[in-house]
């Protein structure tokens, strides 16, 4: 054998391989979502949607307490992370654009965005259960929007460096203060932009566990009062799952299904925007 | 470029709005340090540094503990997924850039990128339900069976296969972070320009020498990187793993044995830590792991940033 051929050889031994690899990767990702889908639509009835838990054991019931406290504690996390992101990446965009504390205020933001989750929970947990004697929803949403806040601001201060800055001159030739030219013209031009960072945003905390298991805990019963323990999807899906019940098992599934179906089409609208904005 | 703020007061207030706003970023990283040192000042005290580092102990009626059994399960079960998922994550990484038709190189791309929005709670429920069962059913008797078998190596295969053990919570943290670092290789494989891969094919390299001497040394520092971020991730990754792991204080030596990592004795025992000294312990863990997890990741962003520069020349 002469040393061509040795090197096709490696060279389609080597490929094979990696392809190999690909496969296996596609293989196990496909497998975990079909199973999802397929153990999750079998649990969804009305009454996953409608009804409050039963009784630890008893057949039925369902997780209407879980969907709505899910619901609440991811929409005051977004009305606490998105505008204090979005004005703290303005910030680092535009007033500080270039200075250092814009680089170090990226970095750290790059940083906060994969610290582990539990101990955002565990920081929660001493400034705002502790002191107060008692689990809350209000605890939950915040350690939420603790890791959406740099997420917010890292995008929106990416978004913002995109926009022309012979735009902004314009307007300043016309003699507009700066805040109104970022609100006005700099913001407009963005906008799908930023809108597609909070979308993202959104996708990334409604999945997350770790944070709400010792800030907003859990709740059996029906709650919207966000100053007590309330239930959430994911929490539950935790309890349910390690439970010994059948009936439990099932309905973590179908809650498994709704979040990820939640947060896949958050994903891919996101996408999409991007897409159709910035045609690249 | 910047332009001062001038003397007027919608603009000042605008200003310190959007100041304060992106300050918040800082108190948070200073409070978060702050916090769990304050709340982890009773064990530090009692056990010191190194003695807590060093201590197998775990134990909530005698009030001693120590951190070596987490840390241990921790580094292991992390280890072990990037030993899995890194190469799989390479292999599709350069099939999608150099291998895959053109057809086929964006749905892989955005299924990748939807793999890795799944949150991690899925993965561990899977884990639990489906894992857990084929590996203690199939793949872990056959690994007994067969490499079990060996001298030496056959004690990581010791114990009965239960299916809730490192081996599977490895396997599981693997699949989990395989599309986050495919993604962020493959990002790095495209910055290749491709004048250079096509001189390469030129002097007749085949497609594998292109990738092993142009493509992966060029884009070394972005692998790197990319590495280390999942490496961050995967160190903090609670819920992927609290499902299958068993929470057990003990040194493993069998891959086959129950264990712990840092995260997941949080999430077990936080609420249930009844003395001071116990939740002081289980803050100072947390301490342990956040300081970790931050050198890992400025590590990371150290490597990405050189990337960048390297790139943009």
């Amino acid at each position: 054998m002469n040393i061509e051929q040795k090197r096709k050889i490696e060279s389609l031994v080597a490929l094979t391989l990696s392809g190999l690899a690909a496969a296996i990767g596609l293989f196990w990702l496909v497998y975990i979502l079909g199973d999802v889908l397929i153990h999750g639509l079998g649990a969804l009835h009305i009454s996953l949607f409608f009804n409050d838990p039963a009784a630890a054991g008893v057949e039925g019931g369902g997780l209407r307490n879980a969907f709505v406290g899910q619901l609440m504690i991811t929409l005051v996390a977004t009305l606490i992370g998105v505008p204090v992101g979005v004005l703290g990446g303005t910030f680092l965009a535009e007033y500080a654009r270039g200075k250092a504390i814009a680089r170090t205020i990226s970095i750290i933001s790059d940083i906060m965005v994969s610290v582990p989750s539990i101990v955002i929970g565990a920081f929660v947990y001493a400034i705002l259960v502790r002191p107060l004697h008692h689990f809350s929803g209000w605890a939950g949403a915040f350690a939420l929007s603790i890791i959406m806040i740099p997420v917010v601001l890292r995008t929106t201060e990416n978004m913002l460096s995109l926009v022309p800055w012979t735009l902004r001159e314009a307007a300043f030739a016309l003699g507009a203060p700066y805040y109104k030219v970022i609100i006005q013209i700099v913001y407009r031009g963005a906008a799908t932009g930023i809108l597609t960072g909070i979308l993202l945003s959104i996708a990334r905390v409604a999945g997350e566990t770790a944070p709400l298991l010792f800030t907003s805990f859990n709740n059996n019963f029906f709650s919207t009062d966000m100053n007590r323990p309330i239930a959430s999807l994911t929490v539950t899906i935790f309890q349910y799952a390690m439970g010994p019940y059948k009936s439990w098992h099932s309905q973590a599934w179908g809650a498994a299904l709704v979040i990820t179906l939640f947060i896949l089409l958050l994903t891919i609208a996101g996408r999409l925007i991007l897409k159709w904005r910035y045609k690249q | 470029m910047a332009i001062a703020p001038k003397k007027n007061i919608p603009e000042l207030l605008f200003y310190s709005l959007t100041a304060v706003a992106s300050f918040t970023v800082i108190i948070f990283i200073i409070g978060i340090i702050a916090v769990l040192l304050k709340e982890s000042s009773l064990a530090i005290g009692k056990f010191g540094v190194v003695g807590f580092l060093t201590s197998t102990a775990w134990n909530p009626v005698t009030g001693m503990f120590g951190a070596a059994t987490t840390i241990y399960g921790t580094f292991l079960t992390t280890g072990l997924a990037l030993l899995f998922a890194i190469p799989t994550a390479i292999g599709i990484a350069i099939f999608v850039t150099e291998i895959a038709p053109n057809y086929l190189k964006a749905p892989i791309g955005i299924a990748i990128e939807l793999l890795a929005a799944i949150p991690s709670i899925i993965y561990g429920m899977w884990g639990l339900f489906t894992l857990a069962p084929i590996m203690s059913k199939y793949i872990e008797p056959a690994l007994q069976n067969s490499i079990g078998k060996l001298p030496l190596v056959g004690i990581l295969f010791e114990g009965t296969p239960m299916g809730i053990d490192l081996l599977t919570a490895s396997v599981i943290l693997a699949i989990m972070i395989i599309p986050f670092t495919a993604s962020i290789a493959r990002d790095s494989f495209n910055l290749t320009p491709s004048v250079v891969k096509e001189s390469a094919y030129a002097i007749g390299a085949t497609k594998w020498e292109v990738v092993k001497n142009v493509v992966l040394p060029y884009s070394k520092l972005g692998v790197f990187g990319g590495v280390a971020l999942s490496l961050g991730r995967a160190l903090g990754e609670t819920m992927a793993v609290a499902f299958v792991l068993g929470n057990s204080h003990k040194i493993a030596t069998s891959l086959f044995d129950a264990a712990s990592t840092i995260t997941v004795s949080l999430a077990n025992e936080f609420t249930e830590a009844d003395s001071d000294i116990y939740l002081s312990s289980l803050y100072y863990l947390a301490l342990v792991l956040f300081v970790m997890s931050f050198i890992i990741l400025a590590i990371a962003k150290f490597f990405l940033l050189k990337a960048e520069k390297k790139y943009s020349r």
